[in-house]
């Protein structure tokens, strides 16, 4: 699915190597958890994967089903199935949750050559969608994120990701101020996609959210590399002992 | 006191033109007042406060340049509101083309009639409020207008009125000069909406007299015709009374010269008044040049006042805002609000601002705020990380842009009409 060679990115504006060498191979089906502490590079990422601005790779490629995803812009990527739900999903006053969705489905389809959604249609899927992520017709409404909670916003996050069903799902941090009861519906979520042609790419810090989510596969990032990558019992040991010792181990 | 020599050629070259109107009793002398005080302050110049920004140049000609009327197919705005539509060719009522002049709630008229009768309400507003106006500043193409206004319609809404009174100004000469004068008075406890579409000629220069008594609502949303070339000069004099409200909503989209000023009184305690504008300029295939000129004066307690004014440039497109608010030292508790902001596509745009506040009261609010900025990219990366197009998803950052803006039209109806149509020609331009 997502095959990630050798990956050196540094920031556009300054001499700053952020990853160094990143190897990755996520096979169809797979759920793998990044974890490491701040600054280790698991957000640079997740953005360089999706196409944002300020990165420049400096060698290294990055495939999504053989696709080169370096070469495409950001909204190729999505239409070839990349989907990133935002650590920080962006507030955009004046436009709507629901033209947004609609806009968004309809973009893909047509990227892919299909026809466009019909509004009878898109209307009920999206209510469907929303009614499993308990959101309410007020919040697809209003404009997107505009005031919407912590919690609110990744589990929009998580209907925009059902709604695009995407091959190759990246969450970044979507654990990041939720509280119990918010990370359990925003699990439950991601949980009811997983399905043998989707894979998963769950950065987080902490291992709580994978007690939700339960990875195959857990990778510990550090310093722009990707340390140590094993088992679920991996993320426990992190919890235990911190990170620490890991990075020790590799001087 | 005698005008400079320039100033006296350039009054001279633009009146040699025109003519007054026949127009029976009290008209001609309200033509003449007008004449006299054009003749005494002269047309603008860039040297004069207030014209820096903007070049009178197309609008002091003696005759105006050729513009070609915008060829579309689609259907004008406010089409699908219940409305009473009276439409204007190039500056002429057309009543073939209108609706009957009749509205339970409102006596209408053209100002013609209104003109030819000796006792008549619209003599108490008609040039009043705009020979009121030349302070701080003269507004000399409103005098003109006044003196030489050929057509116009006076309305007096003595209720609720049921439905919007929609004038529809249509282009179909090239070489047309319109000037129309419109004369409204809203009686106390009434409430009406004036609904403007279409460029109405290759020059267009109008004036609208709003006098809103006490408790008395008045709603306007205006849409500026999109015609590449043509030229207009625009004033909108409004008196407020206690407990009444104005809200007026422009936009404009194309027009190599548009000079839109708004002088507005609040005279009665507790009156709210709201202008906003959304602009979008384009320069690629005709200059695009756009001037809102705001004076809001508050002379009683407790009145509120918005100016929202919203302006999208590219490729080499001006915009210019000046908007003024003035409390006077007896207007206690006011509360004044001005925003005017540019979302500049390009490094070609430009954007000029002068944002003024003139206090003399001690216990008010008042705030004004000027920016002026390129696209959020990071909101235009989320839009395409979720597979919007670059082209689309700028479109809508556009929108949301204006949104603050267009936010100020009180009916949802003809507000979604506003933004619909706005993204028809937003995504038209990106497929051409």
């Amino acid at each position: 699915m997502l095959e990630i060679r050798n990956l050196h990115v540094k920031l556009e504006e300054e001499d700053k190597q952020i990853l160094k060498g990143v190897d990755l191979t996520i096979e169809p089906g797979t759920v793998h958890a990044i974890m490491g502490p701040n600054g280790s590079g698991k957000s640079t990422l997740s953005y360089v994967l999706s196409g944002r601005d300020g990165y420049e790779v400096t060698e290294g490629s990055a495939s999504l089903e053989e696709q080169d995803l370096l070469s495409m812009e950001p909204e190729e990527r999505a239409a070839a199935g990349l989907f990133l739900a935002f650590q920080y999903p962006v507030e955009i006053p004046g436009v709507g949750n629901m033209t947004f969705l609609r806009t968004a489905v309809n973009a893909q389809r047509v990227a892919r050559g299909q026809d466009e959604m019909s509004a009878a249609d898109f209307l009920k899927l999206v209510r469907e969608k929303a009614k499993d992520l308990k959101i309410d017709a007020d919040m697809l409404k209003r404009p997107v994120n505009v005031g919407f909670s912590g919690g609110e916003k990744k589990r929009n996050e998580i209907l925009q990701m059902a709604m695009l069903e995407p091959k190759m799902c990246i969450l970044d941090e979507t654990d990041s101020g939720l509280d119990v009861d918010a990370m359990k519906l925003v699990s439950d979520g991601v949980n009811a996609l997983r399905d043998a042609g989707r894979s998963f790419l769950v950065i987080t810090h902490y291992q709580r959210l994978l007690d939700h989510i339960r990875p195959d596969i857990v990778h510990i990032m550090a310093n722009g590399r990707i340390i140590r990558t094993g088992g679920p019992d991996l993320a426990l040991e992190v919890e235990t002992n911190g990170y620490g010792d890991l990075l020790a181990e590799v001087g | 006191m005698a005008l400079p020599a320039a100033k006296q050629g350039a009054l001279e070259g633009r009146l040699a033109t025109l003519s007054l109107p026949e127009a029976g009793a009290w008209g001609t002398e309200a033509r003449r007042d007008a004449l006299g005080r054009l003749e005494a302050m002269g047309l603008p110049g860039r040297r004069d406060e207030y014209w820096r920004f903007t070049d009178p140049g197309l609008l002091n000609a003696a005759e105006p340049a050729a513009a070609a009327a915008f060829e579309n197919d689609e259907a004008p705005l406010f089409s699908a509101v219940d409305r009473l539509k009276l439409v204007f060719v190039d500056g002429v009522f057309a009543p073939e083309k209108s609706d009957d002049i009749a509205l339970e709630g409102l006596e209408i008229e053209r100002l013609s009639e209104s003109m030819s009768r000796d006792i008549h309400w619209v003599r108490e507003v008609y040039g009043v409020l705009e020979a009121g106006a030349h302070s701080p500043v003269p507004r000399p193409h409103a005098a003109l207008n006044t003196a030489f206004a050929s057509d116009g319609i006076c309305i007096r809404a003595t209720g609720r009125v049921s439905k919007p009174v929609s004038l529809v100004y249509l282009h179909e000469d090239a070489g047309s000069d319109a000037i129309l004068h419109h004369v409204i008075r809203v009686e106390p406890g009434a409430e009406m909406t004036l609904l403007e579409n279409g460029p109405a000629a290759a020059r267009f220069n109008k004036c609208l007299e709003v006098d809103v008594a006490d408790t008395g609502r008045f709603n306007h949303v205006r849409a500026q015709g999109r015609d590449h070339e043509r030229v207009a000069v625009t004033h909108v004099f409004a008196q407020l009374g206690a407990e009444s409200t104005f809200k007026s909503f422009t936009m404009t989209v194309n027009g190599v010269m548009t000079r839109n000023e708004a002088v507005i009184d609040l005279t009665g305690p507790d009156a709210t008044a709201h202008i906003a504008g959304a602009c979008l300029g384009d320069g690629a295939k005709a200059a695009f040049h756009h001037d809102d000129t705001v004076f809001v004066r508050h002379r009683a307690e407790n009145c509120e006042s918005r100016q929202v004014f919203k302006k999208v440039l590219r490729n080499g497109a001006t915009g210019v805002f000046q908007g003024k608010i003035l409390v006077d030292q007896g207007a206690q508790k006011t509360d004044g609000y001005q925003i005017s902001q540019s979302l500049l596509l390009d490094g070609d745009s430009q954007f000029l601002a002068k944002p003024e506040l003139e206090i003399y009261a001690d216990d008010v609010k008042c705030s004004h705020g000027s920016t002026s900025g390129a696209i959020d990219e990071t909101g235009l990366f989320y839009l395409r990380s979720r597979g919007i197009p670059e082209g689309e998803a700028t479109d809508l950052m556009v929108i949301a842009f204006l949104a603050e803006a267009i936010d100020e039209i009180e009916d949802r109806v003809l507000a979604e009409d506003v933004i619909e149509r706005l993204k028809g020609w937003l995504a038209r331009r990106r497929r051409s």
